[in-house]
């Protein structure tokens, strides 16, 4: 379990972290999904116990991440892939931590072939890793003492699809046998695939919270015909708010039924209509997260 | 204290338990490994290892006749020991900031200070072994020097107790610095640096007086040389204290209070 309560964190006068409050539950993926600089990485950390906080709690497991005796053996953490001596071997970075932690050696290799770092690769310079190897190793490191929770940021980044299919899968199967999860992105596919729930930060605050389905339930209806200006003067004679989609059509803030309706009163012949799904979501996730989030509230 | 934490720390005491927090055995043994697994850190070893052998090399076939006792001999095998091992120290420490390593370090030991005490261990323990291969081969050249001078192996026991303080307050010093700047270029240029603006102070007639206190140069240099005397040694001791003390407070005040990463 992983717990944040009215985090705030303030740098040179401005809250980086502000109000931050959230739960991460056992058996679940959450999501922590933001743009660059909104204050992700910065609460991970404090949930870590790299960075202290201004006012609020953080803890992991029921009690401060540095009040855990072995940390490593409860607690998987990736705070950042390129945090790996350039000089050191693949495989000897995660000797290094299980050695740390007390794990036998002999499961380093068992988590090189987890995480795809065949023989010749492990025996490279971490210097001449690619990211998406770098992120393979920094999780093979997350894992390496068996922990109940993982803390990943942009653990995605540098991956190619099938890494992030592997990556989905090994999170997926993590959370099913009862551990939790927290990973963050700046990008919203590669969360939205892999977590049950979502937590919307932008510039520091928390903007929306839930399941994809609760956050997809204001997303609103996803509207097309051929006549586009037709439509949007019916949409308009309705009363219906609606703004341009990205691909064309209209994105309403109403339901299908509603939306019908108006086009039917306009005499417009429709070839789209439907609850807007992920278009919706990638446009709520825009505007939670754009102009302090206010506008999506 | 809760009920909570204290199972928690029945837990930790259990023998072998998966909670049990790292002693400083082991994250010495890690601290270690890690001063000898980089590609920097197998040639540092390396060069501190084919330079003390030049050292005792030169030494034996270029000194002069009453300079091959161990004695002299081993005087010179400590150099680059004392020279490079504490930039082996302030890599030790400030890489972990320059090569972003203390994201993994510290999430694995969250209690900050424990690691740096496995550190300063660890640097302690690699300066004796240091000590013990120039003593091997200092001994080694001067058995093949064959010197005829009088009293070739004789080493007053005070002066290889200098000589473990010389080499081992070396690598608390480099440790200190690497801490208190958490940057390794920086701290290398000012661990070289700082004792000669020491030492041109000295030269300055009205300072001298307190700069023989402070310069590391003209204070701990009869360490490897001489038996030290009462007045030597105090000089000595203010200069150590000076140099390992206020690196590693500043190291320790910033590593505590500051944020990581």
């Amino acid at each position: 379990m992983i717990e944040a309560e009215k985090l705030t964190k303030r740098f040179g006068g401005r809250a980086v972290v502000d109000d931050v409050t959230f739960r991460c539950e056992p058996g679940t993926v959450t999501g922590f999904l933001g743009p660059n600089g909104a204050g992700k990485t910065t609460t991970m950390r404090m949930i870590c116990g790299f960075s202290t906080p201004d006012s609020g709690r953080a803890g992991v497991l029921g009690g401060a991440y540095r009040a855990l005796s072995n940390p490593g053996r409860r607690v998987g953490v990736l705070l950042d892939a390129s945090a790996q001596h350039g000089g050191r071997r693949g495989r000897e970075a995660l000797a290094i931590s299980a050695q740390t932690m007390g794990v036998e050696e002999g499961r380093v290799d068992d988590l090189l072939g987890l995480v795809g770092l065949d023989k010749s690769a492990a025996r490279k310079r971490v210097r001449q890793y690619s990211l998406g190897m770098r992120q393979r190793l920094g999780i093979a490191n997350a894992l390496i003492g068996e922990p109940e929770v993982l803390i990943l940021d942009e653990p995605a980044n540098g991956l190619d699809p099938e890494g992030m299919r592997w990556m989905r899968g090994l999170l997926r199967d993590f959370a099913e046998r009862g551990g939790t999860v927290l990973l963050s992105s700046h990008l919203l596919h590669e969360v939205d695939a892999i977590a049950d729930r979502l937590v919307i930060i932008g510039s520091g605050k928390i903007v929306a919270e839930g399941s994809k389905e609760e956050l997809l339930s204001g997303a609103g209806t996803l509207v097309r015909a051929d006549d586009a200006p037709a439509l949007g003067r019916a949409l308009a004679a309705a009363g219906l708010p609606a703004r341009e989609a990205d691909g064309g059509g209209f994105l309403v803030e109403a339901e299908p039924r509603a939306v019908g309706a108006a086009a039917q009163g306009g005499g417009v012949a429709l070839v789209h209509l439907a609850p807007a799904g992920d278009a919706g979501l990638e446009q709520l996730f825009f505007d939670l997260t754009t102009d302090d989030g206010e506008e999506g509230k | 204290m809760s009920a909570h934490a204290i199972d928690r720390e029945e837990m930790d005491a259990a023998p072998g338990g998966r909670e049990r927090r790292p002693g400083p055995a082991r994250l010495t043994k890690v601290e270690l490994r890690k001063m000898v697994d980089t590609r920097s850190g197998f040639w540092l070893q390396l060069a501190v290892l084919g330079l003390t052998v030049l050292a005792v090399v030169i030494t034996v076939l270029a000194g002069h006749s009453e300079d091959k006792t161990f004695r002299h001999v081993l005087s010179n095998a400590l150099q680059p020991a004392g020279i490079l091992l504490p930039v082996v120290g302030i890599l030790l420490v400030s890489s972990e900031w320059s090569q972003r390593t203390a994201l993994v370090s510290f999430a694995l030991v969250p209690q900050r200070p424990r690691l740096i005490v496995a550190k300063l261990l660890a640097g302690i323990v690699l300066a004796l072994a240091a000590t013990v291969v120039a003593l091997a081969l200092a001994a080694l050249g001067t058995a093949l020097a064959s010197s005829s001078a009088p009293d070739v192996w004789a080493l007053p026991i005070g002066l290889l107790g200098q000589d473990v303080v010389y080499v081992v307050t070396a690598m608390v010093i480099g440790i200190g610095f690497g801490l208190a700047l958490q940057s390794s270029a920086p701290a290398i240029v000012l661990y070289f640096a700082l004792p000669v603006a020491f030492a041109a102070l000295g030269s300055i007639h009205a300072l001298h007086g307190i700069v023989e206190w402070i310069n590391t140069a003209e204070a701990l240099e009869p360490l490897t040389t001489t038996v030290m005397g009462g007045h030597e040694w105090a000089q000595g001791l203010v200069a150590l204290a000076l140099w390992m003390g206020v690196p590693l407070t500043i190291g320790m005040w910033r590593l505590t209070r500051g944020e990581i990463g």
